[in-house]
């Protein structure tokens, strides 16, 4: 793409506050997950040792001492039950989540970009069976499954790469049902058969004509993936088939916290607040790369925007 | 439009037949000895060997899923070495932890996760279109933006979470409602509802925003369609215009989300159940999982994956009905 | 039906119907500059009762906006609307809500451009008539709203009108449509009917028979009509007056007959002479001097064309048995109303499309027999235009890049002669060559259109495939791009199959024309010969149906199509 091209773009993500916003609080995020050692190391703790002293064992090991057992030594407090540093276990859970997040967007949009343009380029019995796959794919519940699965994989198989992998292959019907359309649509364009007539081969016509244009949907929906990613990863461990421990991650936390709201609020609300922001900035950021990519578009967060196709564009269940 | 509605059920069951096929795969061939899961952690070799032959794993593949495909259709006999128990049709075989027939435990299950999910739906639905309905009617200011916050907030949100939040603010801080307890709708209404509350509210507020975007954006987006211009140009009332011509546009994708929303709660909110506690098809599924109770886990999939395949065919009947533009071919 | 009686007969003779004096309406936002864009701007005429008006503009010349503002159709929308406007005595702009919506469809009732999109496609066609009608007259019952719909329906022509108004607007096709909204119109017995391109979206024979109707109820009825429309043939037969307006203001206003035949206006004139006549005698033309002696072998034979397209299991032929010619240095017009299988046809031509049955042969070569490979070579030879100038240029590349693509393909120039060869060809093609780096949403749509012939030209064609090249072009846009295509028609020795469903403008560019409908070629020959003395039934109707410039020729037609 031109360089007049590029800064339209730039151009566009900086004149939104809320784009420039959500942009500086993942920094932050992508800064304190890869840090993560070396803040725990500041603050002298890691997220894995116990601390019985910081426990009442006497009230079901509650956190001694206000909020949750805030103190210099432990910035925001210890975990109840085992006492293990709580702010070292968001840290840590941040690379989880984030790790998680994109591996399994990469994942989905590479299969969905190939079945999407086997589909769009190939012949009609091809498209039929390929566009039927994904519809039930689509159909299909991915947390039911994604849980279901969890259970016939062998215990030693890495976590964190069984996530990326169960919530990557589950859920990438969105994106090939969207390449799929935009190839057949852009197959029609004159412009294409333009350029057949120019003497092109297929190849050619692939590379310099339909490429560029299937670019912007497929980062902008990537975009949109990664939080709803995010939200299947804290699911999974919320329903304590993600991680195992002691590795930390913020769904994990919150399933623990259900036993703990009454008595320790602040364990509810830190992973809730860490992983909401998560999912807010990723949203906001999506939506704004969308309108930055295509400027006829308008921002799909401002209620009662136009998006075109009906019901089609909504996103379908969330996690329940 | 019957044979359409024929077709689309037609194909309906050629998906649920493929599914069977897939779960049933994915579920007894895939690592894992289900005769070693089946008897336990403390079975030696020559007792695994004998429960692979009461469950007829020594048989060819295509032989095993013909049985359980029969077992659906038939029921089932195993025999347990002393005696033979019997499984009545739908046959999704015994549970490995207690013998029991997994169909049995799917039923049980079953009017928990309906109460769950219709009354949901009644909150989400009247929360959610009365909303988006009534930000379409009064476009930009304030209730733009208090909209704009609600839907992404609320759809951002992941269920356990608001629910830890409900429960917070309601059980533990103002004591209003009990943490709750799953109490049969026949046993006592008043108990049932009060319970169900918190869970109702909580998947509500995440389903809601939604569909107040939906309704708010189709509504516009027929708003802004030619035909409605004509009847304001002919002195048509706005009232009318908006309440006769715009709604009746703005509809059908609504109908459709819903039915399909629907189907994906009956297949069991897994998350809402686990969190609050309630004895429905979801919490069952996590349940067989962590125990590795591999019957349930394909009962119970295979129970969700209908409710949920049933329901997208039902939701694009409802929309070719409610949107007849839509050819019926 | 008659008008409503006035209750002063004798004011209501005199009054004018309509008085809009200063009118402006400027739209916000996108503006240049100091607030907005001024679609009209200080514009005044009047009409008297039973008068029938024809605003005449191009697109961009703020004719549908003035159409509007008749009913205030712009309150509420953020545009600014100054001046007064008055129907039916009414001070529209100033005029309270409820007298404002009793004007609108009791006093004056618009019809629409499309008809398809302006019907609620939810509710039958007869209740929506009705519904219009028991707005303004609320004592009426239901029983009786649909009986009137029912007489609307039928008084337009629809044929079993009592049942056909219990369809649905899909249901109907588009002329049956667009006399359901004339329906509409007239249900409420208005004075004044203000129709917005009423037939933009027709075909030429269904264009005749609307404007018929329009004119045959403004004499049955007595009603005033405000006809806005971007094509002056369609004009000339219709309307007392016309005012031709352009950028908002008003350039001449008068008797339709003088306008039409004596325009005191620069701009008129020169719309007047953009438009292709059908009725024109074809002046001798150069290209008739390069055109080979009928003895030599055609450039390209097609025979026994059929295609046929699988849409849901049922099969649908496009084409059928179509066979042509055309000889080096001619110009062949294929000419057919919509869905009559031209645009196939040209596709087959270029090998865009197979054939499901028939022979392409190009310089004696079967095209079909030829794999993509060996075809490659012959592909530059055949080269097509093509209609819709927004999307045959790929928006993410500059319009040279576009131009260079076949040159870069065909790998005989370095990377600096395939540019400065591009430059060249914006320039034959009157751009300016160093518009090479800039995008196509930055050009006009006539602009684009010679950007997409700049690259039909660069792999040096000997056949040029022009689908329906100038049909989104306004009028005087339209003659520059067809004068383009006849200079380079003539320097360069092409052969050209012009494909257009508007009648006088194959004629202006043609030697030979064939005439399709339904997939078929029904008539093919000279193109005088076929214009002048037309043999087959359908290219008859056609020809009769096309709108001419001089107001009496016009009423004779009209003439000659209700007594056939």
């Amino acid at each position: 793409m031109t360089n007049q091209h590029e800064a339209g773009i730039r151009r566009r993500l900086r004149a939104r506050p809320s784009a420039v916003a959500a942009a500086a609080v993942l920094a932050v995020l992508a800064l304190l997950a890869l840090g993560a050692p070396l803040l725990a190391a500041l603050e002298g703790q890691d997220p894995t040792t116990y601390h019985d002293r910081l426990i009442d064992s006497a009230r079901g090991g509650v956190p001694l001492g206000a909020y949750g057992g805030i103190s210099g030594d432990h910035w925001l407090g210890v975990e109840p039950g085992t006492g293990r540093d709580l702010f070292a276990r968001l840290l840590y859970g941040a690379q989880v989540s984030l790790l998680v997040a994109l591996g399994a967007t990469v994942v989905q949009v590479l299969i969905g970009v190939l079945v999407g343009l086997a589909a769009g380029f190939g012949s009609r019995f091809a498209d039929s069976v390929l566009s039927r796959f994904t519809d039930v794919m689509l159909s299909l519940p991915t947390l039911v499954f994604a849980v279901a699965l969890t259970a016939v994989v062998p215990a030693g198989f890495p976590r964190p790469l069984l996530l990326i992998l169960v919530i990557g292959l589950l859920d990438w019907g969105g994106t090939s049902r969207i390449v799929r359309a935009q190839t057949l649509s852009l197959k029609k364009l004159d412009y294409v058969a333009a350029a057949r007539l120019g003497g092109s081969p297929p190849w050619r016509v692939a590379r310099r004509e339909l490429l560029p244009a299937l670019a912007a949907p497929v980062i902008t929906y990537a975009a949109v993936r990664v939080p709803v990613n995010i939200v299947a990863e804290a699911s999974l461990s919320f329903l304590g088939i993600g991680v195992k421990p002691p590795t930390a991650s913020w769904g994990q936390m919150l399933s623990t916290a259900t036993t703990w709201f009454r008595a320790d609020p602040l364990y509810v609300l830190l992973p809730a607040a860490f992983l909401l922001v998560t999912v807010l900035a990723l949203t906001v950021a999506g939506d704004a790369v969308r309108t930055a990519l295509d400027p006829r578009e308008r921002s799909r967060l401002r209620v009662g925007t136009r998006d075109g196709s009906r019901g089609a564009a909504e996103p379908r269940g969330a996690a329940v | 439009m019957t044979g359409y509605v024929l077709r689309r059920l037609g194909g309906a069951l050629i998906v649920l037949f493929l599914l069977s096929a897939l779960v049933y795969l994915l579920f007894y061939v895939a690592p894992g000895d289900p005769a070693k899961l089946a008897c336990g952690p403390r079975c030696n070799a020559e007792q695994i060997r004998q429960v692979r032959g009461q469950l007829g794993l020594n048989e060819p593949l295509l032989t095993q899923y013909l049985h359980f495909l029969q077992g659906l259709v038939t029921g089932r006999d195993y025999s347990t070495g002393t005696g033979v128990l019997h499984c009545d049709a739908p046959c999704f075989g015994l549970s490995y932890q207690n013998d029991q027939p997994v169909t049995e435990l799917l039923a049980a299950r079953l009017p928990v996760t309906a109460s769950l999910a219709w009354g949901a739906m009644v909150l989400w639905l009247l929360l959610g279109v009365g909303t988006g309905l009534l930000s379409a009617l009064r476009r930009g200011g304030l209730t733009e933006r208090v909209l704009t916050v609600f839907t992404l907030t609320g759809s951002a949100t992941p269920v356990f979470i608001t629910g830890l939040l409900l429960l917070m603010v309601f059980c533990a801080y103002l004591q209003w409602l009990p943490f709750p307890s799953y109490v049969p709708l026949s046993e006592d209404p008043e108990q049932w509802a009060w319970n169900l509350l918190l869970p109702w509210t909580a998947l509500a507020l995440l389903e809601s925003a939604k569909y107040a975007r939906l309704t708010r954006s189709s509504t516009l987006e027929t708003l802004a369609e030619d035909h409605i211009r004509t009847f304001r140009a002919y002195g048509v009332r706005e009232r009318t215009v908006i309440g006769r011509h715009a709604l009746r546009g703005a509809l059908p994708p609504v109908i459709a989300l819903n039915a399909i929303d629907l189907g994906t709660m009956f297949g069991g909110a897994m998350l809402t159940e686990t969190l609050f506690g309630l004895p429905g098809l979801g919490q069952l599924l996590v349940h067989s999982v962590r125990t590795v109770d591999l019957p349930v886990v394909v009962g119970t999939v295979l129970g969700i994956g209908t409710a949920v395949v049933l329901a997208n065919a039902v939701a694009d009947v409802l929309y070719a009905l409610a949107d007849r533009r839509v050819t019926l071919t | 039906m008659t008008t409503e009686l006035d209750a002063t007969p004798g004011r209501a003779a005199t009054a004018p119907l309509v008085e809009v004096d200063g009118l402006a309406v400027t739209f916000p936002g996108a503006g240049s500059g100091d607030g907005g864009v001024r679609a009209v701007d200080g514009l005044s005429f009047t009409l008297a009762p039973g008068r029938a008006l024809g605003i005449v503009g191009e697109s961009g010349s703020g004719k549908s906006t003035v159409a509007a503002a008749l009913l205030d159709l712009h309150r509420g929308t953020g545009a600014r609307v100054a001046g007064t406007v008055r129907v039916g005595g009414l001070d529209v702009l100033a005029a309270p809500e409820p007298q404002l919506r009793r004007l609108r469809g009791g006093t004056a009732a618009m019809v629409f451009q499309d008809p398809l999109s302006s019907l609620d496609p939810y509710y039958a066609v007869g209740d929506q008539i009705a519904e219009v009608y028991r707005v303004h007259r609320p004592d009426a019952s239901r029983r009786e709203a649909r009986a009137r719909a029912v007489a609307a329906l039928d008084r337009v022509g629809i044929a079993d009108a009592a049942r056909r108004a219990r369809s649905r607007p899909h249901e109907f096709s588009g002329g049956m449509r667009q006399r359901a909204l004339i329906a509409m119109a007239l249900v409420c017995e208005p004075r004044l009917v203000i129709a917005d391109e009423p037939t933009t979206a027709l075909d030429v024979t269904v264009q005749a028979q609307i404007l018929d109707l329009l004119h045959e109820l403004r004499e049955g009825t007595g009603m005033g009509l405000i006809l806005v429309t971007h094509d002056l043939g369609v004009v000339a037969g219709s309307v007392d007056e016309v005012l031709v307006m352009r950028a908002g203001r008003a350039v001449e206003q008068g008797p339709v007959g003088e306008v039409l035949s004596a325009p005191a206006a620069g701009y008129t004139q020169q719309l007047l002479a953009a438009v292709p006549r059908v009725d024109a005698v074809r002046e001798p033309r150069p290209a008739a001097a390069v055109r080979a002696a009928p003895d030599e072998p055609p450039l390209l034979e097609a025979s026994g064309l059929r295609r046929e397209f699988v849409r849901r299991g049922a099969r649908t032929r496009a084409v059928e048995d179509v066979s042509l010619t055309v000889r080096p240095g001619e110009t062949l017009g294929l000419v057919g109303e919509s869905g009559s299988g031209k645009t196939t046809v040209g596709r087959m031509l270029v090998r865009l499309l197979g054939p499901t049955a028939g022979t392409v042969r190009y310089r004696g070569r079967d095209l079909g027999a030829l794999g993509e490979r060996a075809l490659r070579p012959l592909r530059g030879e055949l080269q097509m235009v093509f209609q819709d100038p927004v999307s045959s240029l790929n928006p993410r590349r500059s319009i040279g890049e576009s131009v260079a693509d076949p040159l870069r393909a065909a790998g005989e120039l370095d990377d600096a002669g395939v540019v400065r060869r591009a430059k060249e060809l914006l320039e034959r093609v009157g751009l300016d060559p160093a518009w090479y780096h800039r995008y196509p949403h930055e050009f006009s749509g006539g602009q684009r259109q010679r950007v997409g012939i700049a690259r039909a030209l660069a792999p040096s064609p000997r056949l040029l495939v022009c689908d329906e090249p100038v049909s989104a072009l306004d009028v005087t846009t339209q003659a520059q791009v067809l004068d383009l295509l006849g200079e380079l028609r003539r320097e360069l020795g092409l052969s050209m199959i012009f494909i257009a469903h508007d009648l006088a403008v194959v004629r202006a560019v043609s030697d030979r024309v064939a005439v399709m409908r339904a997939g078929r070629i029904v008539e093919e020959g000279p193109v005088d010969t076929v214009y002048e003395r037309p043999e087959h039934p359908y290219t008859k109707g056609l020809l009769a149906a096309v709108p001419v410039l001089d107001p009496r020729v016009a009423g004779d037609m009209r003439r000659v199509r209700s007594a056939a």
